[in-house]
């Protein structure tokens, strides 16, 4: 599927993750998650292309189905390292779920639940705050508000974090919770389960 | 060994009654205000009866047992906060005496760690508390077998008040206020539940636990600790969605204490359920262990107190 998506740019680099070819291009490799329905993988690609990315190869995992029923595809690409972090963001404001972008960045999950009132303390300024000062990126929200916006509401947030970072990252978002005195549910990290 | 139980609630009365089969004897059992005593051996039934009907245990005064010879001091007494009193003392005067002391009272060992120890190390006699930590569950032990120093940390549900209302609210869809006067209905929650459903309860035995695993230093005050009564059904229907679920969780590790709710998933050894307690044991050479029992109750806490009386060595 070389170049089906591409906007003009330079030669392919053959098997060449990060390595620096001609024009500064270098490849790079997205994990996504895809959700199981026609036209999603065509969805998924757009984006790449429309913002300067050269599709390589692109493995679609259709046997590797994960525990919430989504597709993981691995997409191989190659763009001018200025324009990757366009490439990502375009993906996630497609509604793509990123799971990971280039070497060691957003290589693990993390699901949190915030329990409290989330639409008065400003929900989109709480996503926001994760997404500057936590160094996390919010792949996912689920809201729940059985008793109305009134009463304390839940939300569950799926958030892709750098590998080995989850520490660092509960912690920010401990004190994010704490300013905005709202009842943070961590996962259970440590020990094997 | 001879016995001297101070405290005749649930645990107190099960000890006296339990202690003919691990080979023990009851020499004395005291509540707050009386005293049943005999040296040659207590013939507690009576005293059990009279206080089950609401009599005095018998004609003693409490401190009379002191004055007792026992081998092993059983402090069964509530759990306080702060100055752990009137338990610790109690201990103090059993060590300095020179008897063994077995507590299914946290308080001391919880809040006064140090004290305890150093009281010990002064004393012929020596100090087990298996019964303060997760009832029937041998952790304290298991613990002791692996030696402290090669355990990381030890994370449990072990408080059973609080997981019976999370399990039951996930099921059933209930708020935390109805499901807690269902499990106050069924005696599995007591009238005042602060304790349990702040998380008190599960922080003093993780306070213990980190105790153990630093060699002291650590007391409730240390502890973060948060409750379960701000976890609505809609945050567990969120978790169940992801195949997870709420429990809440204590983790003792040598850099400090930690209680709260938190998501693990819904069909792992973490999400016991009811009264159910579970502690995983992190090991540094033997991955994770895990227990899961009955964490509360009178003759499952008096287990605990009797294998740490088997335990103890012969004084001398």
């Amino acid at each position: 599927m070389t170049d089906e998506c591409a906007s003009g740019s330079s030669t392919p680099a053959p098997d060449a993750e990060g390595v620096e070819t001609d024009g500064g291009i270098q490849a790079y490799t997205v994990r996504l998650e895809l959700v199981d329905e026609p036209g999603e993988l065509l969805r998924a690609l757009t984006p790449i292309g429309e913002n300067g990315g050269n599709l390589l190869s692109i493995h679609h995992e259709r046997g590797n189905i994960t525990p919430r029923g989504h597709i993981p595809v691995e997409v191989d690409l190659e763009c001018a390292p200025a324009r990757f972090d366009d490439i990502v963001q375009a993906l996630r404001d497609a509604g793509i779920n990123v799971i990971q972008a280039g070497p060691e960045r957003y290589g693990e999950e993390l699901s949190v639940v915030l329990v409290g009132h989330l639409v008065e303390t400003d929900l989109s300024d709480t996503l926001s705050t994760i997404g500057h000062d936590v160094n996390a990126s919010v792949v996912d929200l689920s809201l729940a508000a059985p008793d109305g916006m009134a009463e304390p509401s839940s939300a569950r947030v799926r958030l892709a974090i750098d590998s080995g970072n989850a520490a660092a990252v509960l912690e920010s978002l401990r004190e994010l919770a704490d300013a905005k005195d709202l009842c943070l549910v961590e996962p259970l990290v440590g020990g094997d389960a | 060994m001879r016995l001297a139980v101070l405290g005749a609630g649930a645990v107190g009365v099960a000890v006296t009654e339990l202690a003919e089969e691990y080979g023990h004897d009851v020499v004395a059992i005291a509540d707050s205000t009386h005293a049943a005593i005999d040296e040659h051996g207590l013939d507690a039934a009576p005293a059990l009866e009279a206080k089950a009907a609401g009599d005095p245990l018998g004609s003693a005064h409490p401190a009379d047992v002191f004055e007792t010879e026992y081998d092993v001091l059983v402090e069964a007494t509530p759990t306080t906060l702060g100055d752990a009193e009137p338990g610790f003392t109690h201990v103090r005067r059993a060590l300095e005496a020179d008897r063994h002391v077995v507590l299914a009272n946290k308080g001391p060992v919880a809040e006064r760690y140090d004290d305890l120890r150093m009281l010990e190390r002064e004393s012929a006699g020596s100090v087990r508390f298996e019964a303060a930590v997760g009832g029937a569950i041998p952790i304290l032990s298991t613990i002791e077998d692996c030696t402290p120093a090669a355990v990381r940390a030890v994370r449990g549900v072990l408080n059973g008040t609080a997981n019976f209302i999370l399990t039951r609210m996930a099921a059933e869809g209930l708020d935390y206020e109805h499901v807690l006067a269902e499990a106050q209905d069924l005696g599995v929650a007591e009238a005042d539940p602060t304790f349990d459903v702040d998380g008190t309860d599960a922080a003093l035995k993780c306070v213990i636990l980190a105790n153990v695993l630093s060699e002291g230093g650590v007391s409730l005050s240390d502890a973060d600790v948060v409750g379960i009564r701000n976890v609505p059904p809609s945050a567990l229907d969120l978790a169940a969605e992801d195949g997870k679920t709420i429990r809440l969780v204590g983790e003792a590790t040598r850099d400090g204490v930690r209680v709260g709710p938190r998501l693990v998933p819904e069909n792992g050894a973490m999400a016991v359920s009811g009264t159910q307690n579970i502690v995983q044991i992190q090991t540094r050479h033997a991955g994770d262990l895990y227990s899961s029992g009955r964490g509360a109750g009178g003759p499952e806490t008096a287990t605990a107190v009797l294998s740490d009386v088997g335990r103890l060595p012969p004084i001398g």
